[in-house]
């Protein structure tokens, strides 16, 4: 595409409606809410446009560009509620969309949870919309996919495989109660693996932020090389408890799965590792390791989130766990109503404070240990516990006397991100991360931890 | 592997949905071919003419190929827990895809905007994206022959409509099943929903193929929980009515109400359970669990973009590979094991009429007496292993396997229905239990995870029995087992016959970047494995 896609521009040549400014947001909420017949009408409106490119075996292979966008209106009656989602944007469409939440909205049962829309608010303002993004071509994207390509067939004896995605955004909602929330971005996600062609080894690395400016690609694709061909050959060792340096990606890869646990009913109804046994929760017990603060910020430049909830709740900084210490959980309104406590939110954008050891620091003080690149493929196994299993991936390295000695191969690990925060020797600095199974905006540090639990070995590569 | 992200993205509205379990369908689904039920209407004119025009700008913008998809994606849920409404949602998607194949280089363009500038603009953002990707000549792309399809037409055989039957009677039949559960003493929590989904797919090619398809799924995800009073353990039964390409007429003939007070004991009696010891044992698996094992470890490890290494930085490889290696070569399993590949069988999630290519699917065996006969293939892909099939005097075809998850998203390999096809003796779960001296019985999945290669997983499941002598004589819990896909499949050396048939499912496949999800079936039997690793994981620290 030629044309600009900037936020305030004509908007994409695909699709010039798919990109709504602020003005033209609320306009289009406003006019939805006018046609409700409904007590109650919630509107959420969303759009944009991705770009992508997929590359494999040193070619590209598939690469798109997708305009979409999608109303949701919420109607009530009372407790009644109902959602009807629709991508049809024609006045009959937008009618219909309205005319069918209130009428299933009018069939269905009262829910005794419902909770009345929320009156204006006041937001953060999170600026995560970037002209550099926006205004890419498939010409950039396509030369940007080249890096890794052209070095990996220069080098006669590797294999690329990646993907970049960018999207240019919006989400904005609104109800007949007043309130109105925008939120404008761009987003770029680059991750690449790189495959010796002997098929012993096996490199990843990635980047990810709003700013396409500050994806580094020729970064990411030495790093991948490097890991590839450190990684080549790998050797067996016993599975067991190991002293463990987890790069930042393989710890936003565990921790971040805390999110799926950190519910305050769950808790309260004793089905949560953060129930007490006797009754109550964990909140305000000593947890985790002191050194270990988890919090959520939209407005943190290293996160950059959206600043309210789908109902239009602000999102501010909420820590969960502070020194190791269990602050708060996860109160929906609801649920927060019933507890007289404050609902605020869920794990959404995420971050991990660090410490100020390098990894080569961490290494050095290593006798024997493992450096893990990343995980995989993590699954919950034991919810009373938030034990995980998963494997390591993509780069799992041996250390022997303070140095990385050889290259071993991948592990399975049963584990929970509350095991090994107790744990703790050391940690490092905090990175953007670009790869959980999970995604979203999470930034971790580089931990060493003893003991982590590896129980069997995997022969993939 | 089944996809979080899209766990999360619907999970969210349609709260604890995790994959399913018994009350299984009892398949002669395996003799049948799917026909129609009721005669599909023609492809819609207007829609016919925006495809038409599509492919008439790619042709222009010099394609040698093009395919163009408009479909309408419809979801609708009925979330409950206990005695409540949680919410009630509807979902509806409708737009158009444009491939090209520019110069052997594929482009993809997406909208909403059903109108011939949406249609034209899609073609064009299709073929900008081409020109700027354009491939070395050594790499372009080649496409195995596909007979056109002129008029083709498919329905989901169903009786019901599930878009058609009201919300009302929907969440009365969720709330008395959870009503049901609870009354199990320890039964403090149920969540239940009801998950259905319509997808209208019109599709068009340069080849002159115009098919229109209406595919119907529905699912009622059930969890109940029972907690110990004093907070010391809670425990859930989940996964008990598997996802299926059937109308709503398929959850009714499943009984939730009559069944969820054996679902609430089942959880309850949970709590009361044996902890595993840890060692080897000889499992015997229930096909609701084993399905999700030979989704796992068979039906991914033989799609071929990840034998060639075109998912290698998602999904993942895949250890049997290359196919010039293990083709007719490589012993997956004992003689008796048979692996059959199709989206042909009735109630099979991945059943269709015709794939995203535009090919009708055909049946093959991916294992053949036990080695590796064939691999999941489109028609960019098939010609990939054209001397395999040529050596096997088989024509060089795509096997169908091409598929798409939306208008806006470009279709790629995908799994059809992969099944263990029954044993030549017709026995059944009984039976093998009774033929077992030590060993553990799994009903249900319950937590997987597999590596990327698809060498070592891990497993849970759902129930867990203590076999001795032939007996079960008790409830176990935190049991999981670890494997190597060879050395698991290898050690296979009893499965049921055709009367113990059944299908499990998924609703929520996931592979691709950008990720797409695909609903796929699996059959198989219940089957005895030796000597498997079996690990407790009910740990304090």
């Amino acid at each position: 595409m030629s044309a600009p896609r900037s936020l305030f521009g004509s908007g994409s040549a695909l699709s010039p409606n798919d990109m709504m400014s602020r003005s033209e947001a609320q306009a289009f909420v406003e006019k939805v809410v006018k046609l409700s017949k409904a007590e109650t009408i919630g509107v959420n409106v969303s759009g944009g446009y991705t770009g992508n490119i997929r590359f494999a075996a040193n070619r590209i292979t598939t690469s798109g560009g997708v305009t979409n966008s999608q109303l949701v209106v919420q109607s009530g009656y009372g407790a009644r509620h109902a959602i009807v989602t629709t991508g049809d944007f024609s006045p009959e469409g937008i009618e219909r969309a309205v005319r069918q939440s209130e009428a299933i909205a009018k069939l269905a049962p009262e829910d005794p949870e419902n909770m009345p829309l929320l009156p204006p608010q006041q937001y953060t303002d999170v600026k995560a919309f970037f002209d550099s993004t926006a205004n890419l071509s498939a010409a950039e994207r396509a030369a940007a996919a080249h890096t890794a390509i052209d070095a990996a067939r220069a080098a006669g004896d590797l294999a690329s495989a990646g993907f970049i995605i960018e999207g240019t955004n919006f989400n904005a909602i609104g109800s007949n109660t007043g309130m109105f929330a925008y939120f404008p971005s761009t987003s770029a996600n680059y991750q690449l693996t790189v495959r010796t062609n002997d098929g012993t080894g096996s490199g990843w690395a990635a980047a990810d932020h709003p700013d396409w400016t500050q994806v580094d690609f020729k970064a990411v694709s030495d790093r991948a090389i490097e890991k590839a061909r450190q990684s080549r050959s790998p050797v067996a060792v016993e599975p067991g408890r190991y002293t463990v340096i987890l790069e930042p990606q393989a710890v936003g890869d565990l921790v971040q799965l805390l999110a799926f646990s950190l519910d305050a009913r769950s808790a309260d109804e004793g089905r949560s590792a953060f129930s007490k046994q006797g009754g109550g929760t964990k909140i305000g017990d000593k947890i985790v390791d002191s050194r270990v603060t988890l919090f959520s910020d939209p407005a943190d430049p290293q996160l950059l989130g959206q600043p309210w909830t789908f109902e239009g709740l602000p999102l501010g900084r909420e820590v969960w766990i502070e020194n190791g210490v269990l602050k708060q959980l996860q109160y929906s309104r609801f649920w927060a109503k019933k507890k007289n406590a404050r609902p605020n939110g869920g794990l959404g954008a995420v971050k991990m404070s660090g410490g100020d050891a390098t990894t080569e620091q961490m290494i050095a003080s290593t006798d024997r240990g493992i450096l893990v690149t990343r995980l995989w493929y993590l699954r919950q196994v034991d919810p009373r516990t938030v034990l995980y299993t998963g494997l390591t991936r993509d780069g799992t390295f041996l250390i022997e006397n303070g140095k990385i000695t050889k290259a071993v191969k991948n592990l399975r690990f049963n584990e929970s991100p509350l095991f090994m925060l107790n744990n703790l020797e050391s940690l490092g600095r905090a990175v953007r991360v670009a790869g959980t199974e999970a995604g979203g905006n999470v930034v971790f540090p580089t931990l060493k931890v003893k003991d982590f639990n590896f129980t069997s070995l995997s022969d993939a590569v | 592997m089944t996809n979080r992200r899209e766990f999360i993205r619907t999970g969210a509205a349609a709260g604890a949905m995790v994959l399913a379990g018994p009350t299984l369908e009892r398949a002669g689904a395996l003799a049948e071919r799917v026909e129609s039920s009721t005669a599909p209407a023609p492809m819609d004119p207007a829609t016919k003419e925006l495809i038409v025009e599509a492919l008439n700008a790619a042709k222009l913008g010099g394609a040698a190929f093009a395919d163009a998809r408009i479909g309408r994606y419809r979801n609708n849920f009925v979330i409950t827990r206990e005695q409540q409404i949680v919410n009630v949602v509807d979902t509806d998607t409708m737009g158009v895809g444009v491939r090209v194949l520019l110069n052997g280089t594929w482009g993809f363009g997406a909208s909403r905007d059903l109108t011939k500038a949406g249609v034209v603009a899609a073609t064009k953002e299709a073929l900008s994206i081409a020109k700027a990707n354009a491939l070395p000549a050594a790499d372009r792309v080649r496409l195995a022959p596909a007979t056109p399809t002129p008029d083709g037409r498919y329905v989901t055989p169903h009786t019901v409509d599930p878009f058609t039957v009201p919300i009302e009677q929907k969440a009365d039949l969720l709330i008395r099943a959870n009503a049901e559960a609870m009354k199990v003493p320890g039964v403090k929590f149920v969540n239940s929903n009801m998950f259905f989904v319509k997808e209208e797919k019109n599709y068009g090619s340069t080849d002159g193929t115009f098919t229109t398809q209406t595919v119907i799924r529905s699912w009622l995800p059930f969890a109940a929980t029972a907690v110990k009073s004093d907070f010391s353990d809670f425990q859930t039964r989940t996964n008990v009515i598997q996802p299926a390409a059937r109308g709503y007429e398929y959850l009714t003939a499943a009984k939730p109400v009559e069944h969820a007070r054996q679902w609430g004991e089942e959880a309850a009696a949970k709590l009361g359970a044996k902890p595993v010891d840890v060692g080897r044992y000889d499992l015997v698996l229930h096909p609701s669990h084993l399905w999700l094992t030979i989704h796992e470890s068979i039906a991914h490890p033989t799609e071929l973009d990840r034998a060639l290494g075109y998912e290698a930085n998602y999904a993942g490889t895949s250890f049997c590979a290359p196919p010039r290696e293990k083709l007719g070569k490589f012993r997956y399993g004992p003689r008796f094991m048979n692996i059959q590949g199709d989206r042909d069988q009735e109630g099979g999630c991945s059943t269709i009429g015709w794939d995203d290519d535009g090919v009708k699917p055909d049946r093959f065996l991916i294992i053949k007496e036990g080695i590796v006969n064939d691999y999941q293939t489109t028609r960019e892909q098939a010609p990939m292993l054209d001397w395999w099939y040529e050596s096997q005097k088989r024509p060089i075809r795509s096997h169908g396997c091409s598929h798409s998850d939306g208008w806006n998203d470009v279709q790629f390999q995908r799994m059809p229905n992969v099944s263990l096809l029954p044993g030549e003796k017709d026995i059944g779960w009984e039976e093998i239990v009774a033929a077992t001296d030590r060993g553990i019985a799994i009903v249900g999945d319950g937590s997987f995870s597999i590596d990327q290669q698809r060498y070592n997983a891990q497993f849970g499941g759902q129930l867990f029995y203590e076999i001795k002598g032939g007996k079960i004589v008790g409830q176990l819990k935190d049991v999981a087992y670890q494997m190597r896909t060879p050395d698991f499949w290898n050690s296979m050396d009893m499965i049921g016959g055709r009367k113990s048939y059944e299908m499990g499912a998924s609703f929520f496949d996931g592979k691709g970047q950008p990720g797409q999800v695909n609903a796929v079936s699996h059959g198989c039997v219940p089957s005895r494995f030796r000597n498997v690793n079996v690990i407790n994981t009910g740990r304090k620290s």
